[in-house]
């Protein structure tokens, strides 16, 4: 669907260039320049930095503070995954097989987490979770950050079904599959990059959750994110420099491996 | 191994839509039926319904006796192949053939044996390693065929399995096809929006439109006795005249035209189908039973083989006919806005009802 | 009479056992949804429709107290009137500079175009807390941008970035242009440049033709994702929490006061649900000007 060149000699479209450059630049610039400071020896925010030194991952990995948080992050992240992508899976097959009114007002069902004001729902879990006692628990965390994942994964392996041919799993059932078996055979075979996709989707949701954290992750569940944010208001030491160059690399190392399964797909 | 098949009623809508309204047939034990019709005529609805992946409202289907309506597709024992060929990109022609037969919980070992032996019968035993993108659109169709027949399934589903190959290679598939029904014997049913197809291959053809079957008969019998004005327009060329039934004769144009043994019965309006290549280009006295027609010609085509000459009629109506290509009926052939004499035989005219599904 | 029974038979023959067969069907598929379906409407429905209830309690009393209280009170009153600006201000510098990018992204060859989406996607998925830092980092008193304008003499004294309308203004556009950006995309990279070209033989000036053709074939990804990044605006709260430094007071901000520090869940719910109409509202005109797959496509 390439649109192609217009009819516009390019030196006249110069500013044009220029200035998408100049957003661009604007979009990644930020996150790049926390990598070198995460490196820096100083205790001020110096861009560039004047010494390199380690010493800000060193107070981030001798902390236990941050390595619990950092932790009960891991665990969240892994569990939400686990959680989500079956679920998200399911629900985008059966909102791809389905036909009736009933599953496609799911969709929009799965649309709303991100409707919502974040800080809605974190009340509004925080409400519920003090009267079910989940309040600063593993499940709890779980349970919302899935909340907010299932969505991406949904539209995710919803894009992957929709490139499917869903005439394979017609064959199939004709050449002897029940359905659950056709499903796991062929169909999942072949969604499978979008499923996995989803599932770093989830991942990443889950890591980077900060709001409904704030309400439900603390005490001995405190996560990554939840303490990140505490800390940031009252000072702004390197050491979260360093957590976020960590972040960073996670996602783009989780981006990275969704593109390449991209391109194998197709 | 072969089996019956028995359709009784058979009703699907979609919304307003009738798909397919009360359809019965009986399709006997190692026939080869078609299905011939347009599109949205019910036919691949039909053979979806019969492989158990469309769920009609009501109806009865049995196989050899027994409902197989309400049994799920992987239950039904019945090989299919769809239009797209709808191959496993994930799996080699080798694991796609034997997947039915990994299922059925046969061991590897004779797995492959009976992969390889299903894929001698459409002459490609030799790519089984192959994988299914690195096969022509031919070579698809026929993994596609021995697939669905590796099982030995009881019958044997098509769904215009040869529409996406170009014309050569769908002539030869037709014949190939239709060796491997002889060598097999179980019962086929194929789909086919391509009347030509359905004659060359097809035992019996039952040719749908709207929802209804029309005629179920022998190719022969639909494409030279049509029970009906849209299976005759379907099947074929054909030009219709309107004639007038008196006394056992045709009235056409003020003429009596003779008329084949059974065909002189009933009176009011009728049609009287022409082929264009059952008529005659008569000299100056004809017999009788050659039934002369006056016109003027109006248009030639040539298109290689065959000759069209469009002659126009006193009472207005267009009527085509086709003549071979051989130098001398060429140098024989009347010229644009010459007079030209028909004949039609009495033993190639066929009546048709005007009124019946118009 | 053959016809008559025909017809008779074939409305009733195995009819309650295939309509049955086909309801299974149905459940069985309604089935796979039902877990998502369920940890939404558990986790998000039911907490969101408590608050509902609880926004009519006040002190004990069901009324409208915590209504009136917004209409009351004047510091609501800016705080709303501060969320809705800065809101409306973030949305027109997303499109004044996600436009031109979604715009030339949607014409380059699609190797190059995927290239130029990565700047976007990237930080799209990059934690918002982790963005936000930068940005405290890049503008503090002793940043980037200050040492800069100091280093070429722009100022002699450091400008005040962090910690304010500034800081946050700057922040939240970080964070919503790509959700600007992508929709936009999508839609622009599906008009067809024929059109354009005809437009241009037809005698059109470039100008002309991005004016008459292509800005009207984009409106409806323009309007999807300005929408979008207004709505999002209006709930935000990591990055005015962190970049307002407590001078910008967003809705979400007064609502975690209210609940976490006072305990006042009425309140902070009546804030809540006023928020929330606000975003349905909109949701539904994006909706009708849209339509809302097209929002979530990326």
């Amino acid at each position: 669907m390439s649109v192609g060149p217009l009819p516009i000699a390019p030196y006249r479209r110069l500013w044009l260039y220029g200035v998408v450059a100049g957003v661009l630049f604007f979009l990644v610039a930020p996150i790049f320049i926390v990598i070198p400071i995460s490196f820096s020896d100083s205790e001020f925010l110096e861009f560039p930095p004047r010494g390199f030194s380690f010493r800000w991952y060193a107070a981030y990995f001798n902390d236990p503070q941050w390595m619990a948080a950092t932790r009960v992050s891991l665990i969240a992240a892994s569990l939400t995954v686990l959680f989500a992508t079956p679920l998200g899976t399911a629900a985008a097959y059966a909102i791809h097989r389905a036909q009736s009114r009933w599953v496609r007002s799911l969709h929009v069902l799965m649309l709303l987490p991100q409707m919502v004001p974040l800080i809605l729902i974190g009340i509004g879990l925080f409400y519920v979770y003090i009267q079910l006692g989940l309040v600063n628990s593993m499940l709890g965390i779980v349970l919302a950050h899935t909340l907010l994942a299932t969505p991406f994964v949904v539209v995710t392996v919803l894009a992957g079904l929709q490139s499917f041919d869903m005439t394979q799993e017609k064959v199939a059932r004709s050449l002897g599959a029940s359905w659950p078996v056709a499903f796991f055979t062929v169909t999942l075979p072949q969604i499978r990059l979008s499923v996995v996709s989803g599932g770093f989707f989830a991942f990443i949701t889950s890591l980077d959750e900060v709001v409904i954290g704030l309400f439900v992750a603390g005490g001995d569940n405190t996560v990554l994110t939840r303490r990140m944010f505490l800390s940031l208001r009252d000072q702004i030491e390197p050491t979260i420099a360093a957590i976020s160059s960590l972040l960073i690399v996670i996602t783009l190392a989780a981006l990275i491996a969704v593109a390449l399964f991209a391109r194998k797909a197709d | 191994m072969a089996c019956s098949i028995t359709i009784r009623d058979v009703r699907k809508t979609y919304g307003q839509f009738v798909a397919l309204d009360s359809v019965s047939l009986d399709i006997a034990p190692g026939e080869f039926l078609t299905l011939l019709g347009p599109s949205g005529s019910g036919k691949t609805t039909l053979l979806m319904i019969l492989a158990g992946l469309i769920r009609p409202e009501a109806g009865s289907i049995t196989v050899d006796g027994d409902e197989i309506l309400r049994k799920p597709p992987h239950l039904r024992n019945i090989g299919m192949v769809f239009q797209n060929y709808a191959l496993f990109p994930h799996m080699s022609v080798g694991e796609n053939v034997g997947y039915p037969l990994k299922l059925r919980k046969v061991g590897a070992a004779e797995r492959y044996e009976r992969a390889r032996e299903a894929l001698k019968l459409v002459q490609l035993d030799h790519l089984m390693d192959r994988r299914i993108n690195q096969l022509s659109g031919g070579q698809r169709q026929r993994v596609a065929l021995a697939r669905a027949i590796v099982f030995e399934p009881q019958i044997l589903l098509m769904d215009e399995p040869l529409s996406a190959l170009d014309k050569k290679l769908r002539e030869q598939m037709q014949i190939e096809l239709k060796h491997l029904h002889d060598r097999l014997g179980m019962t086929t049913v194929y789909v086919t929006h391509d009347q030509r197809e359905a004659l060359t291959m097809s035992d019996r053809v039952a040719v749908m439109n709207h929802g209804h079957i029309l005629q179920v008969a022998p190719p022969r019998q639909i494409y030279e006795r049509p029970s009906d004005r849209f299976v005759a327009d379907f099947v074929g060329e054909s030009n219709f005249l309107p004639v007038e039934m008196r006394d056992g004769a045709a009235i056409f144009g003020g003429t009596a035209l003779q008329l084949a043994e059974g065909q002189a019965a009933g009176s009011g309006n009728k049609a009287l189908l022409v082929r264009p290549e059952k008529l005659d280009i008569l000299s100056a006295a004809p017999a009788p039973e050659h039934n002369p027609i006056d016109g003027t010609v109006e248009e030639l085509v040539y298109q290689g083989e065959t000759m069209l000459i469009y002659v126009t009629l006193p009472g207005g109506e267009t009527i085509a006919l086709r003549r071979g290509t051989r130098q001398q009926a060429l140098s024989e052939m009347p010229q644009v806005g010459e007079p030209i004499r028909l004949g039609l035989h009495r033993d190639d005219t066929v009546l048709i009802d005007e009124a019946a599904h118009a | 009479m053959h016809d008559m029974t025909a017809c008779q038979r074939g409305h009733t023959l195995n009819r309650q056992e295939l309509a049955a067969d086909e309801r299974r069907e149905k459940r069985q598929i309604l089935g796979l949804s039902l877990p998502a379906a369920a940890i939404i409407l558990i986790l998000l429905v039911i907490p969101v429709g408590w608050l509902f209830a609880l926004s009519f309690v006040s002190n004990g009393e069901i009324g409208l107290a915590n209504y009136a209280r917004m209409v009351e009170y004047s510091a609501y009153l800016s705080i709303f009137s501060t969320t809705i600006l800065v809101s409306l201000f973030v949305t027109l510098l997303c499109i004044v500079l996600g436009y031109p990018v979604a715009y030339l992204l949607g014409q380059l060859p699609p190797r190059l175009a995927t290239i130029g989406l990565a700047f976007v996607i990237v930080p799209f998925w990059t934690s918002i807390l982790v963005r936000t830092y930068a940005w405290l980092v890049i503008l503090q008193r002793q940043g980037i941008v200050n040492d800069a304008l100091i280093g070429i003499g722009l100022i002699d004294e450091p400008l005040r970035l962090a910690h304010n309308l500034t800081g946050t203004i700057i922040g939240m556009t970080h964070v919503m242009l790509p959700f600007l950006v992508l929709p936009l995309y999508a839609t622009v990279r599906n008009i067809d440049g024929d059109l354009m070209r005809a437009a241009n033989n037809m005698g059109a000036s470039p100008a002309r033709a991005f004016r008459d053709v292509f800005l009207p074939l984009s409106m409806p990804g323009l309007i999807a994702g300005s929408l979008l990044v207004f709505i999002l605006c209006l709930g935000f709260y990591v990055t005015p929490q962190i970049l307002g430094g407590g001078r910008v007071i967003m809705v979400s901000m007064k609502i975690q006061q209210n609940v976490q520090t006072y305990f006042d869940w009425g309140a902070g719910s009546a804030l809540g649900v006023v928020l929330l109409l606000i975003v349905f509202a909109i949701f539904y005109l994006v909706h009708r000007l849209a339509g809302l797959d097209r929002i979530f496509a990326r």
